[in-house]
């Protein structure tokens, strides 16, 4: 065989995008693109009430129209077993029960789904179908005063605690005591859900856009009692999933219809269904308590955090999460209550937790940094922890204060006024505000397999998923170093159950949990090849699991972080704010492809933007149903918003990862919306508590008697 | 989407007779608001007469020193024709602070004119709404009406119209041209919309099955401006704008032209601000007048008090530019 030794490693070098050719030119196919011969399509028909019971579905109107082949609901479709174990061994997203009884736990429940032989025929019969309902009473009012709030475990336990918070407050020399809430929040993918199944061979075969093959297949399996070998799902490209892409009611519907019909069934969801179907981040109203010292050294750090959940879910936005890892003091509380409302169930949504949380507990910080007279960057120097502030574990590569040393460096910060309400510029009134960053780093179990070739190609396996983060180019520096020869050399292929267990493209542990397992097969195969295996015909391949290696890990505190920089303009007589400047500075471990890390790193910030100035979706008390849910009426930042962002890194290895990686997904949005705020507040001297930080609030702000 | 049948015209009395004043029927310019309602099944016409090869799509100075726009010019052609942007800026300005490059591309004067408000339950068929299934009543009123009407809106509906052009039209006295079968009509803009009261769906004073064929500018005042606030710095609806134009003399107002946007359900000419302004000394006092005299009669909802302020600063921010930019010359 001939390998190729590079000169040097591809690790760390800036690489397009492998499969940027085929999507710039429209050759690569999304799940809705793929032809199938003999396909059908189904239409999902969402309820109109909030809470209730449906009477009556009359499909037989429905049935009778041009091309419609079935009419799936509660009175006829498939059972399905929606109590299985998903993830984690966390419930799965209840629509996984959808047409299985006659309950309406929210506005957009799927109640029914119409195919027809072709997408405008079952839109027209799904248009059609009259579902009566009996109405119920509903509740849609969420606040922090809900008195029926509770606490529950999510994936991080609700209250940890230690020290007493009163006694804390009592000694301290300054106090900070505020109120903040971000409202219902949404992530619509570019591409929008979509499942085609068929069974072939008494196979199960689903096409689907999603965060991680394995796990919708294995969720399919069980939700419909089949081994899981027969099922199989594959996702090759998938544009955009940021939380939302998991196992719901598109597959489930998809799989139905195409046992029902025995042909293939396309179930695509619309934009507007996307609201009520793809998961959102909650609202969530919180109280941070600061007590410390006359130099800003924290006594007390109190946060806590009320967010919904569904009548049929629990799921709890971790929002007071971030000050376990960030500060520590003598007293400290993070807690987190949920209240379970008529509305859909809120998911994971980029940055789950430490999105909205940071941008309480470091505004807070901010207000406490100008009650001291002390540098918000300062502040944060003063309150670095040595080890985890509950945990008591070592940090595993804590680089913060390298990011705000670098950062303030870079973004001019030591000739800040700190001021507010003094720096005018036309009509325009500026400041600048600081944020810290942080987001867990951890890898998750997960299988592959690489395979050499006898041409001295390499193919890699792994059901990882790349939904338009360049994951699949990162893979491959990171087999091609493992195997050391060029990327070029090393076709990776993934998006497909069939290459085994992989974690998912989630939590920003994507890349590092597939790197564990693909480094140790790729070396094991360079290692016997260097011994001089023999190559036969169907390729020599090695394969692993990295179950044992993640075992053997020591506990402790693994993170990134990052120091956001923010530069506004505001017009104190329009309310209108402007981001002028932003710097991002991120200790994320050491990055496999600047040229897609910035990506995704400047594409947290400019969500940040978002959080911080737009986005907000509005729930109509009277019918529980969202108003004008389309891209249309829920702003996110456009081109015009986003000025220039800068987002670059500290050196920061992952002491313990075979590569010494941690990940980017999400801390890019963490503390951006914090840095916004505080920078308007410098700029107008007027705190906003309340996100979006929309022009109405503005003006209120500048008379606030009125 | 219901089906539907698809004519082209390409002269506009054949176009007039295709659509034969049958309500089920409507013309279709740019189709930048008409497409996206059918897709939401707020409008399901059964026949479409596509007048985009019409030959309206021209403009031209008349004979007094005003314009002629035709129909089916494009947004961005009258954005940017060299008439418009010397003597009718605030025009230019409006245009081409609505919408995106692309939509602009597409949409029509006439279209832009009868544009439907993005009010969210008037989007979404699921919602009742007077504007759209009279008598079923307007959630607006006690629910999200944070971008709705504070200027002559009505129990009824609280609506806001969408248009950035029509708000410089409306600064701008234009006069509506169309056509029907009985032959040629006008309509001053000012009489073009018909005031909510309880009939919201009755939006305009065009006759059944009319072509709006051309808008007229009669000549204006040279100095003038268009200014947008809205929830971001571009593709959005406005939550207020202003549109001036203002001769000052002597540091007395001579001329002033005054018309804000969405605070109502339609372009809303200040009359009351422009005739505390005429004669008054061009200053930021009379300009704080001229606006509290308009926003009198501002009747706000419980979540849109601000506009009131917002259009306020507005008004006095914008006339202040053009007062110092005149006297900057």
């Amino acid at each position: 065989m001939t390998t190729t030794l590079p000169t040097t490693t591809a690790f760390g070098t800036s690489r397009t995008r492998v499969e940027g050719r085929e999507k710039v030119t429209g050759a690569a196919r999304y799940t809705g693109d793929i032809p199938l011969t003999g396909l059908a399509h189904g239409s999902l028909v969402l309820s109109t009430i909030a809470r209730g019971r449906i009477r009556a579905i009359d499909d037989a109107a429905v049935r009778a129209m041009p091309g419609v082949l079935a009419a799936l609901h509660h009175l006829n479709a498939p059972r399905v077993d929606g109590d299985y174990a998903s993830l984690m061994g966390m419930a799965p997203d209840p629509t996984v029960r959808a047409f299985q009884d006659d309950r309406v736990p929210h506005w957009g429940w799927p109640v029914a789904l119409v195919v027809a032989e072709t997408p405008e025929q079952a839109r027209a019969g799904a248009d059609a179908l009259v579902v009566e309902y009996a109405a119920e009473a509903h509740d849609t009012a969420f606040s922090a005063e809900r008195a029926d709030a509770y606490g529950v475990d999510g994936v991080v336990p609700a209250t940890l605690a230690k020290g007493d918070e009163d006694a804390g407050l009592a000694a301290s020399a300054v106090v900070v005591d505020a109120s903040y809430t971000t409202p219902e929040e949404h992530h619509n993918p570019m591409e929008p859900h979509a499942a085609t199944a068929y069974w072939q061979d008494g196979r199960l075969e689903v096409l689907d856009s999603n965060q991680g093959a394995s796990w919708v297949a294995e969720d399919l399996a069980k939700a419909f009692g089949l081994a899981p070998g027969l099922v199989r799902v594959r996702s090759e490209h998938v544009g955009g999933g940021f939380g939302s892409k998991g196992v719901r009611v598109h597959q489930i519907a998809a799989v139905m219809a195409a046992t029902e019909l025995r042909r293939p069934v396309r179930v695509a969801m619309t934009r507007r269904q996307m609201f009520s179907l793809a998961g959102y981040r909650s609202p969530t109203a919180q109280r941070v308590r600061l007590g410390a010292d006359p130099d800003g050294r924290l006594r007390v750090l109190s946060h806590g955090s009320v967010s919904q959940t569904s009548s049929v879910y629990e799921f709890v936005e971790p929002a007071a999460a971030a000050g376990r890892v960030l500060y520590d003091a003598d007293a400290h509380r993070t807690s987190a209550r949920v209240v379970r409302l008529d509305v859909p169930t809120p998911t994971s949504m980029r940055a789950p937790g430490m999105a909205p949380g940071s941008f309480a507990l470091e505004s807070a910080l901010d207000e406490l940094a100008e009650r001291c007279g002390t540098d918000p960057v300062a502040l944060r120097l003063r309150n670095e922890p040595a080890a985890g502030p509950l945990s008591g574990l070592p940090f595993a590569g804590r680089n913060l204060l390298a990011c705000f040393e670098e950062g303030a460096r870079r973004f001019g910060w030591a000739d800040r006024d700190p001021r507010p309400r003094v720096r005018r510029e036309g009509r325009w009134l500026l400041g600048t505000g600081t944020a810290a960053a942080t987001f867990h780093a951890f890898a998750v179990p997960s299988t592959a397999a690489v395979t050499a070739w006898a041409d001295g190609t390499f193919t890699v396996r792994i059901a990882a998923a790349d939904i338009g983060t360049g994951s699949r180019t990162a893979l491959q520096i990171v087999a091609a170093d493992a195997l050391r020869v060029a990327p070029e050399q090393v076709d990776v292929r993934i998006g497909d159950s069939a290459f085994g267990p992989a974690w998912l493209a989630g939590g920003s542990a994507g890349t590092s949990s597939w790197a564990w397992a693909i480094t140790p097969a790729a070396e094991e195969l360079r290692e016997r090849l260097a011994l001089g295996a023999d190559i036969p015909a169907d390729g020599l391949t090695v394969r692993s699991d990295s179950t044992a290696a993640l075992a053997g890990q020591e506990p402790a505190e693994r993170h990134s972080y990052g120091a956001q920089f923010a530069e506004v303009a505001v017009d104190p007589g329009t309310g209108e704010v402007r981001v002028r400047r932003m710097l991002g500075m991120f200790a994320a471990g050491r990055i496999v492809n600047p040229l897609t890390a910035r990506n995704q790193l400047v594409g947290g910030m400019v969500w940040g933007v978002s959080m911080a100035l737009h986005e907000e979706a509005v729930r109509d008390r009277a019918s529980g149903a969202l108003v004008g849910a389309d891209l249309a009426g829920y702003h996110v930042a456009s081109h015009a918003d986003v000025a220039h962002i800068e987002a670059d890194w500290v050196d920061d290895p992952m002491p313990g990862d075979p590569i010494g990686i941690k990940g980017v997904g999400e801390i890019g949005v963490v503390g951006a919306a914090a840095a916004i705020a505080n920078a308007v507040w410098h700029a107008t001297g007027v705190r906003h508590r309340q996100l979006p930080i929309r022009p109405d609030r503005v003006i209120a702000g500048e008379s606030p008697d009125a | 989407m219901k089906e539907f049948s698809y004519r082209r015209a390409t002269d506009v009395e054949g176009a007039v007779a295709l659509l034969d004043a049958d309500p089920g029927a409507r013309f279709l310019g740019g189709g930048t608001n008409l497409v996206d309602l059918m897709k939401a099944g707020v409008e399901s016409p059964e026949r479409l007469v596509d007048i985009r090869e019409l030959p309206l799509d021209g403009i031209e100075v008349t004979g007094d020193g005003g314009l002629r726009i035709g129909a089916t010019v494009t947004n961005s052609d009258l954005a940017a024709h060299p008439e418009v942007r010397r003597r009718y800026a605030a025009l230019s300005q409006a245009v081409l602070a609505g919408a995106s490059g692309q939509l602009r591309n597409m949409a029509t004067v006439g279209g832009n004119l009868l544009q439907r408000t993005r009010c969210g339950y008037f989007t979404d068929i699921s919602s009742p709404c007077n504007k759209r299934e009279p008598g079923s009543g307007c959630p607006a009123v006690e629910g999200e009406h944070r971008n709705a009407a504070i200027l002559g809106a009505s129990g009824h509906c609280v609506a806001v119209h969408p248009s950035d052009m029509g708000v410089a039209l409306a600064a701008f006295d234009a006069v509506v041209s169309y056509r029907t079968q009985e032959g040629e009509g006008e309509l001053a803009l000012a009489d073009f919309y018909l005031p909510v009261g309880d009939t919201p769906h009755r939006e305009t004073a065009l006759p059944p099955g009319a072509l709006i064929t051309a808008v007229t500018l009669p000549p204006a005042p040279v100095r003038s401006r268009y200014r947008k606030v809205r929830e971001r710095a571009s593709y959005a609806f406005a939550i207020g704008s202003v549109a001036a134009a203002l001769d000052v003399r002597d540091g007395v107002v001579q001329d002033v032209r005054l018309a804000y946007g969405a605070v109502a359900s339609r372009p809303w000419r200040a009359r009351a601000a422009e005739a505390a302004l005429l004669g008054a000394p061009a200053a930021a006092a009379s300009f704080a007048a001229a606006a509290d005299a308009e926003l009198a009669a501002a009747v706000p909802l419980a979540d849109n008090a601000y506009k009131v302020t917002l259009l306020r600063n507005l008004t006095i921010a914008v006339l202040t530019e053009l007062q110092q930019e005149g006297t900057a010359r």
